[in-house]
């Protein structure tokens, strides 16, 4: 390939030019990745504490009803339609707990086994165990150390309604969240049913989906397969509406500082190589006169942009990526947890790859057709 | 003898606002392994009838025939393929890519049409090299030699795809009268050994004698046409 040794030749003659041209690239994609993981790290990891471990639909009472009719109705039609990966049935109501003269509102939640696929309790618990079918309640980190309880304490809990019960403490869970971790008593579904006289209802329908931003949609659709006016279903994005614009519009501005970016880097290369091929019009007036056909001459040039492209591409993810690392470490806090959770999205960069070999050969392009107007004798006659 | 470039009718106007005729009829033949030149003032065209001759130029009226193709209605990609096969080109300066060694620019006529060098022509160009005698610089980028070994560079160059013509303009321009004398030299043998025809250009009356034959243009005409007799 005459063209290609013809445009490595000439890149390594120029090497100055060479090297200022592709660290321009290369600073240009490293930007690029830079930023645009960036924010895909940023709001996989806002989005992935807002809602990791929570349901992404929920189906209540209507009204003022505490309990929901028929659900066993309900939770098989929503099994039929294939839409959520997880349904689990909870049984929740407020009360008081008790020790001694200490006492604290709490919230007393139910769940079947299925409820560990969205709230990850195996995991969250830190000592004790739990287990869906026990009687005994998991409690929250944050009201253990406020009451200072150990597993096998018993305790009281006294419903709004006047019940009270007792039960034992099998175990204490971190979910990441004060306000559940200072609420929440964690029980089985029967034992929540019988301290609140459900009579076997349930309060709620919990489900996950394989994808969260589908949520609305699928709650639409879960609505009106449903068509059930005793009951509510809500989702996690009407609940964080402002959130989500708020990311829309991240993402939006990302897109844009990534176009001006690509859009410089296209100005820059194809100004570059317009140069060189003024420089080396001598070169290539005599080539054509030594019989290099036209296309051959240009495909110098875009073989010049296409090393170009493909080596700052290279350079500038490695340092695109050295730069999210390193912005990763240097922000993470205390106790190594990082501020953003760094998400490397291999599509994203094989898309910014292609953008910027396709943008240095579309830029080389310009003087790839200067290049064919270039007619021997000029500079033959000029010597 | 068989012609290897027919010239007939050759008429080449220059419009750039004001139209100037350089050439006027021009009706010239060369014969195949010939030794010639052209021999002219500056500005008598001399060199844009060289240009026409070696397809870098096309004329505006008239009939190019060269190695029995016409080359003036012939498509610019047929005519740049006909350039590198039939044609060498050795000008007053020496054309040599500066990024490249003298025998790297050297087989690049040939790299033009053969992706893969081979055996054959990496043989022929060291034979040429020893030839000219300049065999210790061949690896040398083309900047660092002396102007005579760039020239000389430059033949070997002309002379790798075994192009029927070598059209020189001035070649000895820029030389010493050493130089000079040796480049002739070096032509003369070629055109012996290996049957070559030569088109000289030059202002030089005693390079023009030395030649077997002389055209003198003037004004964009066909002054003189003087053939040598030379004994076989």
């Amino acid at each position: 390939m005459l063209p290609f040794s013809l445009a490595l030749r000439f890149l390594r003659a120029g090497r100055g030019q060479t090297i200022l041209i592709t660290v321009g690239i290369a600073i240009a994609i490293a930007a690029q990745i830079f930023i645009g993981l960036l924010i895909t790290s940023l709001q996989k990891t806002l989005v992935d504490r807002t809602i990791g471990n929570q349901p992404q639909i929920t189906i209540s009472p209507a009204g003022d009803a505490a309990t929901i009719l028929n659900w066993q109705k309900i939770i098989t039609t929503i099994q039929e339609t294939g839409l959520v990966q997880t349904a689990a049935t909870s049984a929740s109501g407020n009360a008081f707990l008790f020790k001694g003269t200490q006492t604290a509102p709490v919230l007393v939640r139910g769940f079947d086994a299925a409820a560990d696929n969205i709230y990850g309790f195996n995991s969250s618990v830190y000592e004790g165990s739990w287990d869906s079918s026990q009687n005994g309640v998991l409690m929250g980190k944050d009201l253990q150390e406020e009451l200072g309880f150990g597993v096998g304490d018993e305790v009281t809990v006294q419903t709004p309604g006047g019940q009270t019960g007792t039960v034992a403490i099998t175990g204490f869970f971190d979910l990441g969240i004060s306000q559940l971790n200072k609420s929440w008593l964690i029980t089985s579904l029967g034992k929540a049913q019988s301290i609140f006289g459900y009579n076997g209802d349930i309060t709620g329908i919990e489900m996950t989906t394989e994808d969260p931003f589908q949520a609305d949609t699928i709650a639409a659709q879960l609505r009106a397969k449903l068509d059930n006016s005793t009951i509510s279903i809500t989702n996690w994005k009407e609940q964080n509406e402002q959130l989500l614009s708020g990311l829309q519009g991240q993402s939006l501005s990302s897109l844009m500082i990534q176009i001006f970016i690509v859009v410089s880097v296209v100005i820059a290369i194809a100004a570059i190589l317009a140069i060189t091929v003024f420089q080396k019009s001598r070169q290539l007036g005599i080539l054509k006169a030594m019989g290099i056909k036209d296309r051959s001459a240009s495909m110098i040039f875009i073989y010049e942009g296409l090393i170009i492209g493909v080596i700052g591409s290279i350079a500038g993810s490695a340092l695109g990526l050295l730069l999210l690392y390193g912005f990763s470490i240097g922000t993470s806090q205390s106790g190594n947890q990082a501020l953003i959770d760094i998400y490397i999205d291999y599509q994203f960069i094989a898309i910014s790859w292609v953008i910027a070999v396709l943008a240095a050969v579309i830029a080389a392009l310009i003087p790839a057709r200067r290049s064919l107007r270039l007619n021997p004798i000029e500079v033959i006659r000029e010597g | 003898m068989n012609n290897v470039i027919e010239l007939s009718h050759i008429d080449k106007v220059y419009s750039n606002g004001v139209d100037l005729q350089v050439l006027f009829d021009i009706n010239l033949n060369f014969e195949a392994g010939s030794f010639n030149s052209i021999i002219g003032q500056s500005g008598s065209g001399k060199t844009t009838l060289l240009n026409i001759i070696g397809t870098l130029d096309r004329p505006t009226r008239g009939e190019v025939v060269i190695d029995g193709s016409r080359t003036d209605t012939m498509s610019k990609d047929k005519v740049a393929e006909l350039r590198n096969q039939v044609i060498g080109f050795v000008f007053q300066f020496h054309f040599l890519l500066p990024e490249f060694t003298a025998m790297e620019n050297v087989l690049m006529p040939y790299r033009i049409q053969q992706p893969r060098l081979s055996r054959d022509v990496l043989k022929k160009a060291d034979e040429l090299f020893e030839l000219v005698g300049i065999s210790e610089i061949k690896n040398n980028l083309a900047t660092r030699m002396s102007g005579g070994q760039q020239q000389r560079t430059a033949i070997i160059r002309a002379l790798i795809n075994n192009p029927k013509v070598i059209l020189a303009d001035e070649p000895s321009g820029n030389l010493d009268s050493e130089n000079t004398e040796a480049l002739y030299r070096i032509f003369r043998d070629i055109n012996k050994e290996i049957g070559t025809t030569f088109i000289i250009v030059t202002h030089d009356r005693r390079i023009a004698e030395q030649t077997d034959r002389i055209v003198e243009i003037r004004d964009g005409r066909i002054v003189m046409d003087l053939k040598k007799w030379r004994n076989a």
